[in-house]
């Protein structure tokens, strides 16, 4: 191939033809973002669901990536961001906003477009107080009903709120220690509304869970039969963390289905559009916290895309090694908790972590944690690599995990995993979502491509040295559980063809610089800049929307597309007519880390 | 054998002297107190329950590699009823603190609380958010407080064993679960969700500060017409 046709700069990208097009068509409600820095379209708010659906029927925008909020409060306006991805075409994501007044905002919900905005609108409802028009089950969803307040409304302040901007000015350079709970009356991190006496009924706010899943049952012919509500969660030994799920079950048959969530939800954005934006960096190896490395990658992307800064080689290398080991811990740690769900107790998971603790062990020679390794920066890693690991030299170490090791402990999982026959009744032909709810409920990651959706950002949207890489996209055709178990055996194979290229290369730049440019404690950014960096993690797309402004070296909006919380959307509709047993092994087969999905 | 002794360490004049060497006096509960810490410390049942980063550590510590077994702490039981100890292992949301405590309460005593990482201990890195609580301890009783963030399996071994000396000096005399009116025992009230979290502990100091507030309020008003 010609390698000039590769790199002619005149191929506008595929969401700018679809901006161009958009133009065209609507040239009354639709209009280019005026703000420098900024990019995509501003919507009028009364045409976003006419727009929505021409750019998802015409322009084969399918696929809803995020929705969020921000709070313009300069403006006196709330914003609702989406951004909208061709699942055919990739690239970069399409950004799609709508503008409203702070007092009365009320948007049109695009739900009835992409089914997917259903918890993100939700969540954006909880934070700023956007209403949804049309929205099915518009309540809060990460802070409780009673709570008072939108959270992540600039003027909204916590009981401990101190400055706006770190580092505060009591600790640098006054340098003062005094605890948090002595600037509070009730010793605690709490404040109530003016005046505000309580009633003693206040935890009754449950019972709106409960309304919104009762569903009037058909029963069985000739058969009277009872609905009950159970309860599974927050401390259930399979909810994988504090999660909750509400199920209105007739007989042992699952007719309805809500998840609860918020009880890990530990302000992630709020701290972070506080933090500067290093300062996130640690706060993101506890979203996922089973695959720490991956959600550095992820916002390392995005800030670099947002201050234009470069990556040194080296370094490109170091972070797709530590990625990719990543992805095989995270799907080691899936594959034992899946099974455990489906009834092979503890024994996997045994197994498996042997493998996971030497990958563990070289992360803590490398960053110096085993699981918050905090180990990327803008335009660079943290770290070299050791001299040695576990007694071995670094790279006889890595060279005999990856060519003998792991590859051992697959194949020895798939020998004694795949063909059980506990594995094949309880997966196959349970949970089964198909390919067109998958793309409409934006399902991501390993949930997409056993639905036969072979969508993988590392080739739809190319970062760091992926296009330079020789791996395929893992796809499974039937949606069930039993195919999310097998992508998952795939991707890992997939991962050690990739670590088994990138070993070369580690050998080639040894001594290189593993940082580009100046190390800087605060990035102060020369002009207002917005961007969204997306990357594949182990459990599907994560993504991170972080504008700036001028010479304030903290992000303005730090917004979180966590896979996890999303791919919960379509639970409900997977979870339907099957046994109660059944969902406990479907939800282990979407793979889920709370720490992400409550943020 | 140890000479027989009385309770003040001299030779017990009641038995005599040929018999000394065969007979050992003691109190009730010297003897017992042995006997009843080791078969407690040796058979530590855990709370399945994991709230955060820390429970994954914790569930490494009872995997393959650390191993709690060695030291009869790898039962985790899924239901409090069985429960000796509860590892808050991760950081405690406002929304979830109420299950907490209620898990608390269902525990049957003898009952131990072991605060894991720094969130646990005192909010962590996210002490600043307005829906997490600074600290279990600010509702539980907290027997050992493990630093780390997340703490590693062997910090996590080391709490639990330092949990077992702890229950090493404790006497059946003294537990306040085998005595009357112990405030130790008393079921901790479940905190409510209201507009904030509620404690019930502080409701009269909400209620005058409400009251003052009003006052304030009222004044203004007044000050206004």
């Amino acid at each position: 191939m010609n390698q000039e046709s590769i790199d002619a700069p005149t191929q506008q990208s595929v969401a700018e033809t679809a901006v161009a097009k958009l133009k065209e068509r609507f040239p009354d409600v639709v209009s280019d973002d005026p703000r420098q820095g900024y990019s995509g379209l501003i919507v009028q708010p009364n045409a976003l669901v006419e727009v929505a659906q021409a750019l998802r029927d015409d322009l084969g925008f399918d696929y809803l990536t995020s929705v969020t909020g921000v709070d313009l409060i300069d403006d006196g306006k709330l914003e609702s961001v989406y951004h909208v991805t061709s699942i055919e075409q990739g690239g970069k994501p399409l950004v799609l906003k709508a503008q409203v007044e702070r007092d009365n905002a009320i948007l049109p919900s695009v739900y009835s477009v992409w089914p997917g905005a259903e918890f993100q609108e939700r969540e954006a409802y909880d934070m700023f107080g956007i209403r949804y028009d049309n929205h099915p089950d518009l309540r809060r969803i990460l802070t409780w009903d009673e709570f008072e307040g939108y959270p992540l409304r600039k003027d909204w302040q916590e009981p401990y709120f101190e400055d706006t901007h770190k580092p505060f000015g009591s600790r640098w350079p006054a340098g003062e220690v005094r605890r948090a709970e002595e600037t509070n009356i009730y010793g605690r991190n709490v404040q109530y509304p003016k005046g505000w006496v309580p009633t003693g009924k206040e935890y009754e706010v449950e019972t709106d869970t409960y309304q919104g899943v009762y569903v009037e049952a058909d029963g069985v012919p000739g058969l009277k039969t009872d609905k009950i509500t159970v309860n599974l969660g927050p401390q259930h030994p399979s909810t994988h963390g504090v999660f909750r799920m509400v199920v209105e079950l007739d007989g042992e048959t699952v007719v309805g289905l809500k998840p609860v969530m918020g009880y890990l939800h530990r302000n992630h954005e709020k701290i972070g559009e506080r933090n500067t934006f290093l300062m996130n960096m640690p706060y993101t190896d506890r979203l996922d916290y089973i695959s720490s490395m991956s959600n550095n990658h992820g916002y390392a992307i995005a800030v670099e895309e947002l201050l234009d800064i470069k990556v040194a080689e080296r370094a490109e290398w170091l972070r797709i090694l530590v990625v990719e080991l990543t992805r095989i811990i995270n799907h080691l740690w899936a594959l034992g908790f899946l099974l455990n769900d489906m009834g092979a107790l503890q024994t996997p998971m045994l197994y498996y972590y042997v493998e996971r603790e030497l990958i563990l062990d070289f992360f803590e020679e490398l960053a110096g944690a085993r699981m918050m390794c905090n180990y990327m920066r803008f335009g660079g890693v943290a770290y070299d690599l050791p001299d040695n690991v576990r007694g071995t030299e670094t790279m006889k170490f890595l060279h005999d995990m990856i060519y003998d090791r792991l590859p051992r402990v697959m194949d020895q999982g798939d020998g004694l995993m795949t063909g059980n026959e506990i594995v094949r009744e309880r997966g196959i032909g349970y949970g089964t979502l198909s390919r067109e709810d998958a793309i409409a409920y934006s399902a991501a990651g390993p949930l997409l491509r056993a639905s036969g959706v072979a969508y993988d950002i590392r080739r739809a949207d190319p970062y760091s040295y992926y296009e330079h890489l020789d791996f395929d996209v893992a796809v499974r055709y039937n949606g069930d559980i039993f195919d999310r178990y097998m992508i998952r055996v795939d991707e890992m194979r997939q991962s050690l063809r990739i670590l088994e290229q990138v070993l070369p290369f580690l050998e080639e730049t040894a001594g290189a610089p593993i940082f580009d440019g100046k190390p800087q404690h605060a990035l102060r950014p020369k002009q207002p800049a917005e961007a969204y960096g997306h990357v594949e993690n182990p459990k599907g797309e994560l993504g991170f929307y972080v504008t700036a402004q001028k010479r304030i070296s903290s992000p303005t909006r730090y917004h979180v597309r966590a896979p996890s919380f999303i791919n919960l959307t379509v639970l409900e509709k997977m979870s339907m007519g099957h046994k109660v047993a059944d969902i406990v092994a479907i939800l282990g087969s979407i793979d889920i880390v709370l720490g992400e999905v409550d943020r | 054998m140890t000479v027989p002794q009385s309770n003040n360490g001299e030779a017990s004049p009641a038995v005599p002297e040929e018999l000394q060497e065969n007979v050992w006096i003691t109190t009730i509960a010297k003897f017992l107190d042995p006997i009843y810490n080791w078969t407690r410390r040796n058979s530590l049942w855990p709370l399945g329950f994991g709230l955060a980063c820390c429970a994954i550590e914790m569930i490494c510590a009872a995997s393959s590699r650390f191993d709690f077994a060695r030291f009869g702490m790898e039962v985790f039981r899924a239901t409090p009823r069985q429960a000796d100890v509860m590892i808050i292992s991760g950081t405690v949301t406002k929304k979830m603190v109420p299950t907490i405590v209620r898990l608390y309460n269902q525990m049957a005593e003898p009952r131990y609380v072991i605060a894991m990482g720094a969130c646990a201990s005192g909010g962590g890195p996210f002490k600043e958010g307005y829906s997490v609580v600074d600290g279990i301890d600010k509702f539980l009783p907290v027997d050992v407080y493990i630093p780390g963030c997340p703490p590693t399996p062997q910090a996590l071994l080391n709490g639990m064993i330092a949990m077992q000396e702890k229950i090493d000096q404790q006497s059946i005399a003294t537990v306040p679960w085998y005595r009357k009116d112990d405030p130790l025992t008393e079921l901790v009230p479940i905190p409510l969700l209201g507009p904030d979290l509620v404690d019930l502990r502080q409701v009269e100091l909400i209620k005058s500060e409400a009251a003052k507030a009003n006052a304030e309020t009222a004044v203004e008003e007044a000050i206004l017409a």
